[in-house]
């Protein structure tokens, strides 16, 4: 019986979630931090189960109200969403129990808005992922979007700044996503997914569908921050509080990743994808660039968040490259990148949120071997984190650019290969700088050595979920094979 | 050439409001200027959906006895339905913008963009 209505307690558990945090919140403020952790548990543990049920016994369809699709709205937990799902409220899961101490200490008294606008941000997440009709997915995104800006908007001074930018490039992204549904739904009549797939294919060369096409891939393109519409990431990463940086960075962008692919691969066939317009190879040549571009500018940033930012741009690039480059290996280098890239730039911005707790900024001239004793965990954590970001084996890192360099083998794309193997190089470039200062270099060049705050560890609740991540990426490197096999073999769409 | 076009002036009109709203968004100097913008740009993509609806010799889709239960007689009221949702998103988004807009001007007390960037310096 639970079985079957699963995929609607995930978005109702975190709505409903977020409803009682703010109004329990208002009324004792300390209940507000354990209902909302445990509102993300709870959802967590919906979404192991579900994905153990899919993977044996295939997708799960909930009708809303009862009323059977393509008429009613329905709820899908396939293989993708399950696993998308499940990646998502781990990350968030960690996040939540590490923002603690930091949301206390960075948004004195506005916890309880916090926590109930994250809750309302993965409600958007859960919403999207499992949403069986194009027009209940643009509703899930705007809900998550409207989240994603306030919790960035509560950061640094410049903060507002950078979330009405981010706010009206959104807007524009979801605009031309929901005006390329409109066009769809012109000529197909129909909204669900599963539906709109079985008209398609007849009306695939009509220039309508088309443009619908070319729409929804530029606004998705928008949110996903592909370059070069990825202006609006680097700032909003930047200024936003620790916390919502942590959130927001390793779950938001690869959300739109997967709307992408769920458009390009389930919606519309991937033949018509790749022989009526040539969207893979547009998708793919950006993706290339945005690589090099965003590891570049990553080696010219001086402060430790903004270069996460542009890491973001760059490993972004690598999801597209596996969706760009349309074939079943590809596809399971993208997906296995979005996990992987989930767990390294999660626990980057923890890392990056311990630092400013306890030095009290994360500028990287001010960093020098006195934090590799001052806090001997965090920095192993992080040199953990920088190996996985360049792909040494065996951490996670490593595998899911082996599988995009075998699809580049399989498409002969040369260019593709040279570029990965170019930005692993870039990636060596900007984490050593880091690691260098942290472990080789003598404490008497460091330049933030007068800073006053006490330099110690920080506290478990920060320590353990950063180590949790880390140890994460080995277990994940090591069960890599496993995880293709079980789980990512049984999402490759038919006809790619 | 001219009935082409005539036979499509509500697209014509929703693509010039489409790039009008464009226009503010990218091009206009003040936050509130950018802001209108994104309310225009946002209302021709609910047009375009309404507009995509509309059907002569239609009505209301209530079923009238004079009708009877073909299709034809009647106007699709899904585009209907789904833009009340999408007016709902607009709305918040405003909101939202609105009281982002507020607290950058208590900030930095002004929306000039210009002016905005040397006081971010």
């Amino acid at each position: 019986m639970i079985e079957h209505n699963l995929p609607v307690l995930v978005p109702l558990i975190l709505l409903f979630g977020a409803l009682s945090t703010s109004l329990l919140g208002s009324w004792k403020r300390a209940l507000a931090y354990p209902l909302a952790l445990a509102s993300v548990a709870a959802a967590l543990v919906i979404a192991v189960l579900g994905l153990r049920q899919t993977i044996s016994a295939g997708a799960i369809r909930y009708y809303l109200g009862g009323w059977a699709a393509p008429i009613g709205i329905e709820y899908v937990l396939d293989p993708l969403s399950a696993f998308m799902l499940t990646v998502v409220l781990a990350v968030a899961v960690l996040v939540f129990v590490h923002a603690r101490t930091v949301v206390a200490a960075e948004l004195q008294g506005r916890t309880v808005p916090f926590y109930a606008v994250a809750l309302l941000l993965l409600t958007g997440f859960s919403g999207i992922v499992m949403a069986g009709d194009l027009f209940n997915l643009y509703v899930f995104l705007e809900i998550s979007s409207l989240a994603g800006y306030a919790l960035i908007a509560v950061g640094e001074k410049p903060s507002p700044v950078a979330a009405f930018r981010y706010l009206l490039v959104g807007t524009i992204g979801a605009s031309f996503y929901l005006l390329g549904v409109g066009f769809i739904y012109i000529m197909t009549g129909s909204l669900n997914i599963a539906d709109v797939a079985k008209i398609l294919p007849a009306l695939v060369r009509e220039p309508p569908v088309l443009v619908g096409l070319i729409f929804i891939v530029v606004g998705l393109a928008i949110k996903m921050a592909l370059f070069p519409l990825h202006g609006w990431l680097p700032d909003a990463y930047t200024y936003a509080p620790s916390s919502s940086s942590a959130l927001i960075a390793p779950i938001g962008t690869k959300i739109g990743a997967y709307v992408l692919l769920r458009i390009l691969f389930f919606t519309f066939e991937p033949a018509a994808v790749r022989d009526t317009l040539p969207v893979a190879d547009i998708i793919l040549g950006l993706s290339l660039g945005g690589i090099l571009f965003g590891s570049i500018m990553a080696i010219a940033q001086k402060e430790l968040k903004r270069m996460l930012a542009y890491s973001s741009v760059a490993q972004i690039g690598y999801i597209g490259l596996g969706i760009g480059l349309a074939n079943p290996l590809g596809f399971v280098g993208a997906v296995l990148h979005v996990l992987n890239h989930a767990f390294m730039k999660g626990g980057l911005f923890l890392v990056a949120g311990n630092l400013r707790l306890q030095i009290g900024h994360s500028t990287i001239s001010g960093f020098d071997d006195s934090l590799r004793k001052a806090m001997p965990w965090t920095m192993a954590a992080f040199a953990l984190f920088s190996l996985s970001m360049i792909g040494i084996p065996p951490t996670a890192g490593f595998f899911s650019k082996w599988y995009l360099v075998l699809a580049g083998f399989e498409n002969s794309n040369w260019i593709a290969i040279v570029v990965i193997l170019a930005s692993s190089l870039l990636n060596a470039v900007y984490f050593f700088r880091i690691l260098e200062k942290v472990y080789l270099k003598s404490s008497k060049k460091g330049e933030g050595t007068d800073s006053n705050l006490p330099r110690k560890e920080v506290n478990t609740s920060m320590l353990a979920p950063t180590i949790v991540l880390a140890v994460g990426l080995l277990v994940l490197g090591v069960l890599n094979a496993v995880i293709v096999t079980e789980i990512i073999v049984l999402m490759i769409p038919s006809g790619l | 050439m001219a009935e082409y076009f005539l036979s499509y002036y509500t697209y014509w009109f929703i693509f010039a409001l489409t790039v009008l709203g464009l226009y503010g968004m990218l091009v206009k100097k003040n936050l509130v200027k950018k802001l209108i913008g994104m309310t225009i740009f946002q209302t021709s993509v609910i047009i375009f959906f309404v507009a995509s609806a509309s059907k002569w010799n239609a009505t209301i889709p209530v079923i009238d006895p004079a009708i009877g239960t073909d299709p034809s007689g009647y106007i699709n009221p899904i585009p209907h339905t789904l833009m009340l949702t999408a007016i709902v998103v607009g709305v918040a988004t405003i909101g939202l913008a609105l009281a982002l807009l507020m607290s950058i001007y208590h900030r930095y007390h002004t929306l000039d963009e210009p002016h905005l960037l040397q006081r971010m310096k």
